[in-house]
């Protein structure tokens, strides 16, 4: 795709990024002297800058949500089909801004920052982290581009769960809040893939307790193995079927023939986790598991998450996927049931589609159709 | 705008707060908005009218009523207005009882069948009717639990419902007079207001 060419993408973007000097408190009792938020910016902030929206990753996202880096760039950001003119998050309309979460490790501070106090990277030293330090860093980059209320703020998965924090902890600051395929906390089930992943990870002789960078490896095999179980979980029954069956890739398993045989899935995953483990620190992939599996709505409304969305003043919109397993419809329903039982404004759809989890990332007609309805909604009022 | 849904409206105080089971595209949530300046929440499983409703900027929740309706806290609203849709539930008086415990008060709307023309009808042709208000056949019908005007009334007095007030619209239009007379003949919608 021409970047230049295409009249629906953002074009060509440029990762900005902006220093806080500031220290900022952590959820864990520890402060980060100062830190980096790598972030871009798709469409114009009006004059009344009531028109900014904020999207919030996921697991292993980035910045880099739309448009293209450089012309010979092959592949658009990882939210193009939803960002741009006239897609759902409607670029001719709103500001939108989309950043790298502290810890990660795409520019933002992250474990494979400097640590000011050693000179050496952070690597597993880092600080853990929780949706709520993301917020907070996240309001201060509100404050930097002027924004003193954000029209919607918007995330699928582990994105969605820091968009309901946002409503939580910064009520007058958010007028609408999109939660896509996310979860009040993780289920025990979605605990345990996360432990399996992290101790692929920690259990790859590479990854030298964390401290890799030091030692110039890379625990590329753990980390390939824990996205493979990641990505599975991603994907529903049915995707996979569709998409692989049991097709071979190599060999046959006629009689009489002994060759190894490899399964079109057994590739595709290996592809998958190969490329991941290229892309991604191991350090941010543990320290990201883990604050989604800290995450809990409710804790600190004494569990109740009635009780908890009560603080909230805004708008929601809820939408959850049929086949998605990982976060299913039923998680989604109980953040509407108690955003009804607190009496606050709630639109839920959930969407047939076979993708599983993977689904909010899909350019399927219904889901286009609901979020770009809902936008329109966002748009007119303010 | 359809009849019922505009006898409706005047027994909505404004400002108050609104649940549409069967909400359809959002039409009367919208009216009821502007009108009433109700906050409405509606109910609805298409999906198509489910995204026109979502555009107009109303609050839509997908759900299906038939698989109950239990999320609704007792008394979180004033009004639970359920038009045209009695006749499509499984359990038509188990989504009563439901609004009644959710509402404070509930308009309901319904078809009735015991209409002159769908008694001619089946009288004598032995047919189920089939009309431009009933365009379905008997097995296609969403319309499951079809009642007429006793029909009705007569559960409410099963159940203790209090009838506080009842109005009908005729058809064709020179039978306003007969419909309020005879409404168990000649309305061709009923609207109830009822409340526990």
């Amino acid at each position: 795709m021409n970047p230049g060419r295409d009249s629906r993408s953002v074009g060509l973007v440029t990762p900005q990024l902006a220093r806080f000097e500031e220290p900022l408190l952590l959820a864990c009792g520890r402060e980060l002297s100062g830190y980096e938020l790598v972030y871009e910016t798709y469409g114009e902030l009006n004059a009344s800058r009531s028109n900014a929206v904020l999207v919030c990753h996921a697991l292993s996202g980035h910045h880099h949500a739309a448009g293209y880096h450089s012309e010979a760039d092959k592949k658009p950001g990882w939210w193009d089909e939803c960002i741009g003119p006239g897609k759902p998050i409607d670029t001719n309309r709103f500001f939108v801004v989309s950043l790298n979460n502290l810890g990660g490790c795409h520019g933002s501070t992250g474990p494979r920052s400097i640590n000011p106090a050693t000179g050496r990277p952070w690597g597993p030293g880092f600080p853990p982290l929780r949706a709520r330090d993301w917020v907070h860093s996240q309001a201060r980059l509100a404050d930097r581009l002027g924004i003193d209320c954000w029209a919607a703020v918007i995330g699928g998965s582990l994105g969605g769960m820091q968009a309901m924090r946002w409503a939580l902890e910064y009520p007058g600051r958010v007028r609408h809040c999109v939660v896509i395929a996310a979860a009040m906390k993780l289920s025990a089930q979605n605990l345990a893939f996360n432990e399996v992943a992290r101790q692929a990870i920690l259990s790859d002789p590479n990854f030298a307790e964390g401290h890799y960078l030091e030692r110039e490896t890379t625990p590329a095999q753990g980390l390939a193995l824990a996205r493979m179980v990641g990505h599975i979980t991603y994907l529903s029954d049915d995707a996979m079927a569709n998409k692989f069956g049991r097709d071979l890739r190599t060999g046959t398993l006629d009689r009489g023939s002994e060759s190894d045989v490899e399964f079109q899935v057994q590739s595709y995953l290996r592809y998958q986790g190969s490329q991941f483990s290229e892309s991604f620190d191991a350090n941010t992939y543990i320290l990201m598991t883990r604050a989604l599996d800290y995450f809990d709505l409710a804790r600190e409304y004494d569990h109740d998450p009635v009780a908890a969305f009560r603080h909230s003043r805004c708008s929601f919109l809820v939408i959850s996927f049929s086949t998605d397993w990982r976060f299913s419809p039923a998680r989604s329903r109980e953040i509407v049931d108690a955003l009804i039982a607190a009496d606050k404004p709630v639109t839920y759809t959930e969407i047939k589609a076979d993708e599983g989890h993977d689904a909010f990332l899909m350019p399927i007609p219904r889901y286009l159709d609901v979020f770009r309805a809902y936008m329109k909604r966002v748009g007119d009022d303010h | 705008m359809r009849l019922d849904l505009a006898h409706i409206q005047r027994w909505i105080e404004p400002g108050s707060r609104v649940l549409d089971l069967g909400c359809g595209d959002g039409e009367f949530l919208e009216l009821l908005r502007e009108q009433r300046q109700v906050r409405g929440t509606g109910l609805e499983i298409d999906e198509h009218k489910i995204t026109t409703a979502i555009s107009r900027g109303l609050n839509i929740v997908e759900q299906d009523m038939d698989r109950g309706l239990g999320n609704f806290p007792d008394r979180s609203f004033d009004t639970v207005v359920m038009a045209h849709a009695l006749q499509a539930v499984h359990y038509p008086d188990r989504v009563l009882e439901e609004m009644l415990r959710i509402g404070r008060q509930c308009i309901v709307t319904f078809p009735n069948f015991g209409h002159w023309r769908c008694r001619v009808h089946l009288g004598t042709r032995g047919r189920m009717p089939v009309s431009k208000f009933m365009p379905y056949h008997w097995y296609d019908t969403p319309n499951i639990h079809f009642c007429t005007v006793k029909d009705f009334e007569a559960l409410c007095t099963d159940k203790g419902i209090r009838i506080l007030a009842r109005d009908v619209v005729g058809s064709p239009a020179r039978e306003p007079l007969l419909a309020g007379a005879w409404p168990n003949l000649f309305a061709t919608t009923a609207i109830y207001h009822i409340t526990r």
